[in-house]
């Protein structure tokens, strides 16, 4: 399941998207400790299989959480995709 | 204060019953509670078959909600809780539903809830509720594949566009016809963000735009705005449109038309509310949860 | 050798006039449905208070959401280097330049030169400025100034659930009808909304004095609120900070008048 996190607004479009079906493979689950904010976590979905989330209180801040690893003067590469070896995640901003 | 704002578009107390089924002639009897922001419902499940459902507004309390659904839905039945072998609770009151064994996202309950209501032909599932809008691509047994859920900008929900409606003195049942009774068709209003567009709205307004053409304005921003997500996950037919906001035609015909693809109306016999989609999934989801339980039990015993 | 700087702002148009490099007068105008109108009635007012004509000032820089209608504005500015300008004036040791309007907010990061390094936008949501507060402290009945100073009475720190202005709304009246102190819901949403404008100054990255512009300036309560988010240890509310633009555009004025004087004696043949 492709799961889009986050949200669209006048200011523009902030999703979190997890390719949960590469989740199920996934033993290191490198993604919960690499974000600085820790924003993912592993919980059961719908279907009781165990996958990445982002957490629920987070995911009308994306834009604001995200921020401190994307600052206005550019940056390489995010801490969240480069340690999710599956290519699991991808960010829209 | 905030006036009190038509609610015309926030559906009313509903309840149905099958006619001619007895609960207790069934061996699994399953519920499915769906408590909204705006309403609740509950449909109960007889050997996987509705049995009822009722819908009612969700109040300041959700598992007062919850309780209040349900039991608008066993009324006169004789049922009571202790009957029902299996509840699942959802919607984003869904961890306030005390009384469920389970709790599964509307996402993937909208999605089976769908997948029983039109069909394994269904694929793309969009909702536009009060204060939140969805998109949802499923398979043909109505497992998601794909969604994305908006509930953090009020743009593209009913709420927005009650701002709106009552900026410019309209009631919200009469949007959709007005907003096609133009010259032509205008482009979108440029602002996303419900507070610019109502401020655009007026300033449009004082430069001689007609209320009509003001609407059809704000209905093409809003068919973009939700046409552009599901333009991230991808179209694919039947699609299938519940919410409030599928009463706007002002809106639904612009989506339609961006996207390409005409909605699917429900059967002509059926007897089923497409509010209810969500329910309907949560109570299909006891019912599987619930059969697996017993095989496991027997295989276990 | 009078300038003038026009800052047209969605809501307010403000208006700077320097005379020989000082600030000589400062007028608002509601931006109204006509930007360039209302420009022109404000420069109007500032030419009175002057006691010169409308034609007489030696040139006129226009900044802000709508300077593109001032066709009389002899030069236009981004938002961003007018503040950087008129920071760099008012602040000289100021580093991180934070402008909060009604309807967007900017952070801008600036050498000892005044020259932009980095800059991060709120724009085009509500939520992310003034705006935002303005309409819960309708929601509460109390005026935008009551609201902001009543927030720094609260000792309670509820946060909010809501992320957009309209859903706000609606959970204040909630708040209201289940009898949270409106001090308590006003520190609720100083902190709110300067979560979202610290955020944003953190894109742009957070350097050494810290001053803060804008129409929102002159809220305590955020203010406040967003010093605690932001976590320095001071906050400068620059003087007269919704004249920020205004002052900056006015001071590119001065130059431009300047180049045109040094223009037209280099023309005339003088050394």
């Amino acid at each position: 399941m492709i799961a889009n996190y986050g949200y669209r607004d006048g200011s523009g479009e902030y999703y979190v998207t997890i390719d949960t079906d590469l989740c199920i493979e996934c033993e290191g689950r490198w993604c919960v400790e690499a974000c600085p904010e820790r924003l993912f976590e592993i919980a059961r979905d719908d279907y009781d299989d165990e996958v990445a989330t982002i957490v629920a209180s987070a995911r009308k801040l994306l834009k604001e959480r995200c921020s401190g690893c994307k600052p206005a003067g550019g940056y390489g590469s995010l801490p969240c995709t480069t340690a999710c070896e599956f290519g699991a995640i991808s960010h829209s901003w | 204060m905030t006036e009190e704002i038509q609610e015309f578009w926030r559906w009313s107390e509903k309840n149905w019953r099958a006619p001619g089924l007895d609960w207790r002639d069934a061996s699994v009897v399953t519920a499915g509670i769906d408590v909204g922001s705006v309403s609740s419902q509950a449909v109960i499940l007889a050997d996987g078959v509705v049995f009822a459902y009722h819908s009612t507004r969700t109040g300041s309390n959700s598992p007062d909600s919850a309780k209040k659904a349900l039991g608008g839905a066993t009324e006169g039945t004789g049922m009571t809780l202790d009957d029902v072998h299996y509840v699942v609770g959802t919607g984003y009151g869904r961890v306030n539903v005390p009384f469920a064994n389970r709790a599964i996202t509307e996402i993937a309950c909208h999605a089976r809830g769908a997948n029983s209501m039109i069909g394994p032909t269904v694929r793309t599932i969009l909702d536009m509720g009060g204060q939140d809008c969805k998109v949802i691509r499923c398979d043909e047994k109505g497992k998601v594949q794909n969604f994305i859920m908006n509930d953090k900008c009020a743009a593209g929900t009913g709420r927005g566009m009650e701002v709106i409606a009552d900026a410019l003195g309209v009631p919200i049942e009469d949007i959709g016809s007005r907003s096609f009774d133009i010259d032509d068709e205008p482009p979108p209003v440029s602002n996303v963000c419900t507070v610019f567009a109502k401020s655009e709205a007026t300033a449009l307004l004082k430069a001689g735009w007609s209320i009509n053409r003001v609407l059809a304005s704000y209905c093409a921003a809003m068919a973009e705005r939700v046409a552009g997500l599901i333009d991230r996950l991808g179209m694919e037919p039947e699609f299938f449109i519940t919410g409030g906001i599928a009463k706007n035609a002002g809106v639904v015909r612009r989506i339609e038309r961006l996207v390409g693809v005409k909605a699917v109306p429900l059967p002509d016999d059926t007897d089923l509310d497409p509010q209810i989609a969500g329910a309907l999934g949560a109570a299909l989801f006891a019912h599987a949860l619930y059969r697996k339980e017993q095989r496991a039990a027997a295989a276990a015993g | 050798m009078i300038v003038a700087g026009i800052d047209v702002g969605s809501k307010n148009t403000k208006i700077v006039a320097l005379r020989d490099g000082e600030v000589a007068v400062r007028v608002t105008v509601s931006s109204g449905f006509d930007q360039e109108e209302s420009a022109r009635v404000g420069l109007e007012k500032a030419a009175a208070e002057l006691d010169i004509g409308f034609d007489d000032f030696a040139f006129v820089a226009a900044t802000g959401v709508g300077r593109k209608a001032i066709a009389f504005a002899g030069h236009l500015l981004t938002e961003v280097a007018a503040d950087a300008r008129g920071a760099a004036a008012l602040d000289p040791e100021a580093r991180t330049v934070i402008d909060v309007g009604a309807d967007e907010a900017r952070a801008i990061r600036v050498d000892e030169g005044g020259k932009v390094l980095d800059f991060a936008v709120n724009e085009k949501c509500a939520a992310g400025a003034g705006a935002f507060v303005e309409a819960m402290s309708r929601a509460l009945e109390v005026s935008l100034k009551e609201f902001g100073e009543i927030s720094l009475e609260s000792t309670e720190s509820i946060p909010m659930n809501a992320q957009c202005t309209v859903f706000a709304e609606s959970e204040v009246v909630s708040l209201i009808h289940s009898n949270t102190a409106p001090k308590d819901i006003a520190r609720a949403v100083h902190d709110a909304m300067a979560g979202r404008v610290s955020a944003m100054v953190r894109r742009a990255g957070v350097q050494g004095a810290v001053v803060i512009g804008g129409g929102v300036a002159h809220n305590v309560g955020f203010v406040q609120a967003l010093k605690d988010t932001l976590g320095v240890a001071e906050l400068r509310v620059l003087p007269q900070p919704e004249y920020l633009g205004a002052l900056g555009a006015a001071l590119a004025a001065a130059d431009k008048a300047g180049d045109k004087a040094g223009e037209g004696a280099r023309v005339a043949g003088e050394a």
